[in-house]
């Protein structure tokens, strides 16, 4: 009776600390959300507020009133971020196959080739002139989508999960005449959904939050990422006058500085945060690492 | 004549399993194929132009047809003031940073794992995994919305208590705090997934077996879970230290906004490099990049030396 007495404490101290912290996650999220829909001269006078003092959606209707720039923005994100990932989860579904067969020849091989360049990179100058001086690759979509689509990471948690498949299956299969190919897209990525899921969303969301690509290779503003537009807006004042400028202003109307960077925010992290409860029953299954050696 | 035509035999069924096994290698090579080539342009073929490092680099005469300047360009960056400082910071930051990541994830780890309600489990999850998903342009939003001077939450918190409100933004003493508390707060929901799914494969015979001899629920904790996590904590480990001399470059450009008086402590190696290649000077980028990657491979190798030495079954490779 007091044993269990002890445990339920026990458990009560820990929602407590758990309560605590999603206190300390969310409340950000609920400043974004409610500073945008705040009134600017609110905010001016107040400060931000938890709960908007004055409650006006004025930022919101600033954005979509003239929103060429939002919309190319969120077309060139959706393109590469989709391309990209349904690529990669491809392209490294299939290579990761041979990886985990013990009896392929050229494992080891593979295994270095893949190993080293987790150990040694050539740095951001040498990339830049690859693809801007030989492949001529700034300022079109072949910049978001190919560079990094293969990770060395990824690949050993793929293939380190692939490994833990029973080996007596892909026998059988073979046995029966099915080609390793058609091994690795009729069992072995099928069975191996959580991991290929997990990897995919994650892949999906770096890319979806992608700015640096756009700061070092994208000068034409309809290429522009959404979070480099959204940089632009935190860092540049003007810039943000200026997008804003084009769907004309009604005389008198205050500009609603402040209230426009959270809007925008809002506008552009929300998509990404729904996607997740879709992916999350795969995560704690799909995210099990294990060592590099072949 | 039969013998014959047994060996005749054998020979051929040994030919077939050959051709077989070389049409079974050549098609995994093909499936190999794709992601090599992908590995070779981009991570391989760059390399060819880490000689800049070691050239002065005029875009006029290309990389190859700039003269050779030795190691000029290292000399220039080590002995410059900078050099002291960003990999001063660099280094400090990472250290912090891996110490307190294992900490703080295996110790949310453990919370999750000793949670009994499964909805429970899943709602705190859910929500300290969130930040993990918000670019490092959102986070310096998010931070700028609770330290904006004039109109932020800890200003306001601050004066409310009787304080003067601080121009976060100017007073670089404050952002190794900062950028710390970020840190943690935007990767520690994520990192202790890893440790929570290798929570989930530990044997439960083992737990009854200590609460059988009368462990402690602290006893079991430090005798039998923690142990179990000490692979996957030595391969992160190994992992990190690889990157030692990197630093999340979103969290140290964005979130101090880039702000010059704020360099003193904000001021990383890879923000440095950064700046340099927005000047023009490609060649001390360059070098400081490859004498970034070459720590970094010689600490991950050291490391997992160490590491093969004292439980090789946890090594890295």
């Amino acid at each position: 009776m007091r044993k269990k007495m002890k445990k339920n404490r026990g458990q009560i101290i820990l929602h407590a600390i758990f309560l605590l912290m999603v206190l300390v996650y969310i409340i950000p999220f609920v400043l974004v959300i409610s500073v945008s829909l705040t009134d600017e001269n609110a905010l001016i006078t107040d400060g931000y507020r938890l709960i908007p003092s004055v409650f006006s959606t004025n930022a919101y209707k600033m954005i979509f009133r003239d929103s060429t720039q939002l919309i190319n923005s969120y077309r060139t994100t959706i393109i590469f971020t989709v391309v990209s990932t349904a690529l990669a989860v491809l392209v490294m579904g299939v290579m990761a196959y041979p990886m985990s067969r013990p009896n392929y020849r050229h494992n080891r091989f593979v295994s270095l080739f893949v190993l080293f360049t987790m150990l040694f990179s050539a740095g951001m100058v040498p990339s830049y002139l690859l693809i801007v001086k030989y492949l001529h690759w700034d300022d079109t979509m072949w910049v978001y989508i190919v560079p990094g689509l293969v990770s060395a990471y990824n690949l050993i948690v793929i293939r380190t999960n692939y490994k833990n498949l029973p080996n007596e299956m892909i026998e059988a299969a073979k046995i029966d005449g099915a080609g390793e190919l058609r091994i690795c897209f009729r069992i072995v990525m099928p069975l191996s959904k959580p991991v290929l899921a997990s990897i995919g969303f994650l892949f999906l969301v770096g890319k979806w939050n992608n700015w640096q690509t756009s700061m070092l290779y994208i000068r034409k503003p309809e290429l522009y990422s959404l979070q480099y537009m959204l940089q632009r807006i935190l860092q540049e004042v003007q810039y943000m006058k200026q997008l804003a400028d084009m769907g004309q202003l009604e005389s008198g109307a205050v500009f609603p500085t402040e209230s426009f960077r959270y809007a925008m925010a809002v506008v552009a992290a929300g998509p990404v945060l729904c996607v997740f409860p879709f992916f999350q029953k795969y995560f704690a299954k799909g995210m099990t690492l294990g060592g590099v050696k072949g | 004549m039969r013998l014959k035509q047994n060996i005749y035999e054998k020979e051929e069924i040994l030919k077939r399993k050959k051709w077989a096994k070389r049409r079974e290698t050549f098609s995994l090579d093909m499936m190999v194929l794709p992601g090599m080539l992908i590995l070779f342009i981009f991570n391989y073929v760059p390399m060819i132009w880490l000689v800049i490092a070691f050239k002065d680099y005029n875009p006029n005469l290309g990389v190859f047809g700039s003269p050779w300047n030795g190691l000029e360009n290292f000399k220039f960056f080590f002995t410059s003031q900078d050099a002291a400082r960003v990999i001063g910071n660099t280094l400090k930051y990472s250290v912090t940073f891996l110490i307190l990541d294992t900490i703080c994830s295996v110790g949310l780890a453990l919370m999750f794992f000793n949670l009994r309600s499964r909805k429970a489990l899943k709602f705190y999850n859910t929500v300290v995994i969130l930040p993990k998903f918000l670019s490092a342009v959102i986070i310096a939003f998010i931070v700028y919305i609770i330290l904006n001077p004039s109109y932020g939450l800890l200003n306001q918190v601050i004066v409310a208590l009787g304080g003067n409100s601080i121009n976060w933004y100017t007073e670089a003493e404050y952002w190794p705090v900062i950028l710390t508390v970020t840190h943690i707060w935007q990767t520690v929901g994520m990192n202790c997934i890893i440790q929570y799914a290798a929570l989930m494969s530990l044997d439960e015979s083992l737990l009854e077996a200590a609460r059988l001899d009368g462990a402690s629920k602290w006893q079991e904790t430090w005798h039998v879970v923690i142990p179990h996590l000490i692979p996957v904590i030595i391969i992160c480990t190994i992992l990190s230290i690889g990157n030692l001399f990197q630093g999340d470059f979103g969290l140290f450009y964005q979130t101090p906004k880039d702000v010059g008086l704020l360099y003193p402590t904000t001021d990383v190696i890879n923000t440095y490099t950064y700046r340099a290649l927005r000047n023009g000077s490609f060649e001390k980028s360059t070098a400081v990049g490859l004498f970034q990657s070459i720590m970094g491979c010689i600490l991950v190798i050291v490391t997992n030396k160490i590491v093969q030495k004292n439980s090789p079954e946890n090594s890295l490779f």
